[in-house]
């Protein structure tokens, strides 16, 4: 009995409950009552007023050269945009007029407006210059809907380094995915530094809210501005470029196909980055980039390639430096051994050079006798402290590695190519396990599967020039706001290989330039000591690839090189002089030579006539 | 009698199950419409929030079906079973769980799928406490009945904090209203005391602690006055009330310094007008009353919202869709759907009181505490009458965990109003 009491007196505890509820309820409502009806201030449509959400495009960071010489800056356009859904009905006769587009491009801008968003704001014409925006904007307030927003474009007052510097352009599907930062119509880095160094060239972009009465026109910021946030400017870049020696090279490189890579070796920097053919990366932007960018893909000579990080080579007798310093190293030869050769009679591989019979290592570099380094890669993989020549071989692969050979440096250069030290599997897999030295011979020389990319090259020049070590070769130099650089570019990279080694190695690329058979002799800078190692990159394609590795000066090298021509023939022909020519500008400020000067820019190598060769 | 299939269809709660698809219906076109930012899409489509929604909205009634289609004992009979396997998912979470923003609450089943045990560990809580509470002899009276009530809801609730999720176990505290029901001695008192604990924790931050105690001390001497000249019982429990809020002034600062975490506290400063920020922590609040007060009375019609389609308000298809309808559906819209709400727990209350087996009522009161609790922190919440604390509102917010736990939840205690005539 108890239970049904107590259980009807509780059940008169529901009204208690409902109360609670229905009086939150009561409660809510007054709140939302006062919030939707009688407050005003969070009222924005009452009388017909939009709100346009204007974005504030923040000046994108400009780039400057080593020496503070403006690389790329900013101007000044106008996109007109469209919210499809404030348009009203308008004389699109007279609108199409004012604009200069015809009906047809009208009607399909605006679907193609209306399919992105009725809502939000898309580009309706873009970049429209000064001149003709001061025209439109005075009459566009006859045109609910639309309005300008400013946007930069990038100048290249110097009209070099295209490749380096890089390009930008609308965002596409994928980049608009990757990273919500970007809206339809934004412009983001595509290639170059402007595409690695996106985050810190394009600020933070600011929105302004502005109030927008049923005649288009501003009213003032919304909410005391209370939502807007302002732009912030994009961050200044300095790079370690040498504008006048990138222009000299790109100059001086003028009718080659090739590329020139400068170093600066006591800190990475590269001082010239030069590929040809190249183009004026004014071309690149605004609203003719579309057409210019499909004729520069077009062009049979490839301009749009960037040789130094995406053409790989076999290197040639310059990699002799390498199989020296490694068979040193490996202690399978010392600076005072000698190997046999026979000139053209030797064998496995014949030697092209004349020069005495029995070389030592500066001699045979002197020289570049094919013979010497053949003995000595040999020496070093079947060396018996190995334990066996595949064995041997690994280590001759390591050490590869740690000169930066075979892999990309991943600084801040974009689609750097990564060039081919085969591995030891490779191998095993090609010859089902059996081979040896003989089987490989052509690694001695630097040819075979060997390849490198210039920018590899030139790294190992710095390395030879530094006596043992290298900083990963990097464009930047600083930013404007001095915050640091990433430390990878900055962190010192070891080789193993001992300084007195290099010594070796140094003096006999001196003696390349200075030496009485040097193969270089003929570009010897007047003043300037200087240390340098052809290559004749054998190309079955046809003409053999001119490529020539070099420092100055010898005592304290501010500069290293690599240069390639492609099938420039010997690497004496023209990559030589033109390094000369690149030192003796970078160290002296001016040249002495202008016969050469002249004789290497005027210098046209008919690659239509040689390639049916 | 057994259940007939046929029958169910007419023995349901018709009004119950129409405020419910109203409310699923309402929320799938709000989601549309928050989602409406880029392009024109169709509101099934998949890449749209809405076309998700619609496949949780078919899982969910389909399995709200196959409920009502179970014997009705089958939920009495295995819950404490059912709130077993959820306590074992909820350390699972803890150990295995995903974390998002914050919170460690998902398992995640790749390819999209996700699942929040925390969403079924109220239905499971409700389950087991009304079995425990629905025997003959379980009067709250007894000690240790209710310390193993207390028990059973704090379980959960406790494992739900432990992975970071404020909100949700904030939830177990709804089922005060059904100890209160159930006769609880003290539970009225309990609920007074937190409305008090409440207006004295705001009133301290608002003004200063002295001021509270001047206040305190002037309530104190007025009451201790009124109890001496009439002579009244019970002095000693009044003095104990007094003593427990003079000791809460001293635990507001600790609290409120010491364990709550910052953005709790920016929160709570920011509900509180003592910080101005509407850029920062108080930037959902701001712009999600500017979004529900843009829609004055009438709103701006069905897709028409400007303010909910900027990417102003976040979370605006799951926490905070009700500035959407707020928005599009003005003053109005608001209205439709708190008295949806308010009908909907009323309805459940009534139909709570007609059973005849106690597991069914008390069943029927705890999921009306857990909906008004959801309900009241998520609205008060867009409307700036709570801090922000992120939980979902029942049936109308994006997400499947949420959906399919109330769609459950509702269609178990619809099974046992429709079965309740077979009750002897």
């Amino acid at each position: 009995m108890s239970t049904r009491n107590t259980n009807r007196n509780l059940a008169k505890r529901q009204f208690v409950i409902i109360g609670i509820f229905v009086a939150i309820c009561a409660i809510y409502l007054l709140k939302l009552f006062s919030i939707q009806v009688l407050d005003k201030t969070l009222k924005q449509s009452a009388d017909n007023n939009v709100l346009r959400f204007v974005t504030q495009y923040p000046a994108r960071g400009k780039v400057f050269d080593r020496n503070g010489e403006l690389l790329v800056y900013n101007e000044a356009v106008y996109d007109l945009m469209v919210v499809p859904g404030q348009v009203k009905e308008i004389d699109t006769t007279k609108f199409c007029q004012l604009l200069g587009i015809s009906h047809e491009t009208f009607v399909e801008n605006m679907a193609k407006a209306r399919k992105y968003s009725r809502i939000k704001a898309s580009v309706f014409v873009s970049q429209i210059s000064k001149e003709d925006y001061a025209h439109i904007v005075e009459i566009l307030h006859n045109f609910p809907g639309f309005y300008f927003q400013t946007r930069t474009l990038r100048h290249y007052p110097k009209a070099i380094a295209a490749h380096t510097l890089g390009d930008i352009g609308e965002v596409n599907k994928s980049e608009l995915e990757a990273d919500p930062y970007y809206k339809m119509g934004d412009y983001v880095g595509k290639s170059g530094i402007e595409r690695f160094y996106e985050k810190e060239l394009r600020g933070r972009k600011g929105l302004k809210v502005v109030m927008v009465d049923v005649h288009n026109r501003e009213k003032g910021s919304y909410l005391d501005g209370s939502l807007d946030s302002l732009p912030v400017a994009g961050k200044d870049i300095y790079l370690g470029l040498d504008a006048e020696l990138q222009a000299y090279g790109e100059q001086l490189m003028h009718g080659k196909i090739g590329s020139i890579v400068a170093i600066e070796p006591k800190t990475g920097q590269i001082l010239a980055f030069v590929t040809s053919p190249t183009y004026d990366p004014n071309l690149l932007v605004g609203r003719v980039r579309g057409a210019h960018y499909n004729e520069l893909l077009k062009d049979p000579m490839k301009p749009l390639l960037n040789r130094a990080i995406s053409g790989t080579y076999p290197p040639g007798s310059t990699f002799k430096m390498v199989n020296g310093l490694i068979a040193l190293q490996s202690g399978s030869i010392v600076p005072a051994t000698q190997f046999r050769c026979n000139g053209p009679g030797s064998t496995p591989i014949k030697c092209t050079h004349h020069h005495g019979p029995s070389p030592d290592l500066a001699n045979a570099i002197e020289n570049s006798c094919n013979p010497y380094f053949y003995e000595a890669f040999k020496t070093t993989i079947n060396n018996p402290k190995f334990g066996g020549i595949k064995e041997g071989y690994e280590y001759w692969y390591q050490m590869t590695q740690k000169l930066g050979l075979g892999h990309p440096f991943e600084t801040d250069i974009p689609y750097e190519k990564s060039g081919n030290i085969p591995t030891r599997k490779y191998y095993d897999k090609m010859y089902g396990g059996s081979w040896n030295s003989v089987t490989i011979r052509s690694l001695g020389i630097g040819q075979g599967e060997i390849l490198v990319t210039p920018l590899q090259l030139a790294n190992i020049v710095a390395t030879i020039a530094n006596e043992g070590y290298y900083y990963p070769p990097h464009l930047i130099r600083a930013f404007g706001d001095s915050t640091a650089i990433p430390e990878k570019m900055t962190t010192r990279c070891e080789t193993g290989i001992e300084r007195k080694h290099f010594q070796v190695i140094k003096a006999g690329m001196r003696s390349v330039f200075e030496g009485s058979h040097g193969t270089a002799r003929g570009s010897k800078i007047p003043g300037i000591s200087a240390g340098g190692k052809t290559g004749t990159a054998q190309n079955p394609h046809g003409e053999n690839h001119s490529i020539f590795i070099a420092f100055a000066p010898v005592e304290d090298p501010q500069i290293a090189l690599s240069i390639i021509i492609e099938n420039g023939g010997y690497g004496s022909t023209w990559a030589a002089p033109i390094a000369s020519l690149m030192m003796e500008k970078y160290i002296r400020g001016y040249t002495e030579r202008p016969l050469v000067e002249k004789r290497m820019m005027e210098g046209v190598i008919n690659y239509a006539v040689k390639k049916k060769k | 009698m057994t259940t007939d299939r046929n029958s169910i269809i007419g023995k349901v709660d018709w009004p119950l199950l129409l405020m419910f698809f109203a409310l699923v219906i309402i929320g799938w076109l709000s989601i549309y419409s928050a989602g409406l930012s880029e392009g024109n899409h169709a509101i099934y489509e998949m890449s749209q929030f809405s076309g998700k929604q619609m496949i949780w909205m078919a899982a969910s009634l389909t399995l709200g079906f196959i409920v009502l289609l179970l014997d009705a004992k089958f939920f009495d009979a295995f819950a404490f079973w059912i709130y077993a396997i959820v306590l074992f998912l909820l350390v699972f979470v803890l150990v295995y769980g995903k974390a998002t923003k914050g919170a460690t609450s998902w398992i995640d089943f790749g390819g999209g799928v996700k699942f929040q045990p925390s969403e079924f560990a109220k239905l499971a809580t409700a389950l087991a406490l009304s079995h425990y509470l629905g025997r003959q002899d379980a009067e709250l009276t007894r000690r240790k009945n209710r310390l193993v009530s207390y028990a059973i809801i704090l379980l959960p609730a406790a494992l739900v904090l432990l992975q970071n999720d404020t909100g949700s176990a904030l939830v177990f505290a709804s089922f005060i209203f059904v100890l209160y029901r159930e006769g609880m001695p003290g539970a009225g008192a309990i609920m007074l005391l937190a409305v008090g604990a409440i207006a004295v924790f705001v009133f301290t931050l608002i003004w200063s602690r002295m001021v509270m105690f001047i206040i305190l001390g002037s309530l104190f001497a007025l009451t201790l006055t009124y109890y001496l000249l009439n002579k009244k019982k019970g002095i000693g429990k009044m003095v104990a009330v007094f003593a427990f809020f003079f000791a809460f002034v001293f635990f507001v600062d600790f609290a409120f310094n010491h364990v709550l975490e910052d953005h709790q506290r920016t929160r709570i400063e920011v509900l509180l007008g003592m910080k101005e920020d509407p850029k920062g922590a108080g930037y959902n609040l701001h712009q999600s009353k500017i979004a529900i007060g843009s829609g004055g009375f009438w709103g701006k019609g069905f897709l028409q919202g400007t303010q909910t389609k900027y990417d102003f308000v976040p979370e605006q298809h799951t926490d905070f869709i009700f500035c959407t309808i707020g928005e599009e559906g003005g003053f109005k819209g608001s209205l439709i759907v708190l008295l949806l709400y308010c009908g909907m727990l009323v309805r459940i209350i009534r139909m709570a009181e007609r059973q005849r087996l106690a597991f069914s009522r008390i069943y029927g009161y705890c999921i009306a505490g857990i909906i008004f609790v959801h309900v009241a922190i998520n609205i008060g919440m867009t409307i700036g009458l709570v801090p922000v604390i992120g939980i979902p509102l029942p049936f109308l917010s994006y997400g499947g965990s949420s959906l399919l736990a109330f769609t459950i939840m509702l269609a178990i205690f619809v099974k046992q109003d429709a079965n309740r005539l077979n009750i002897l």
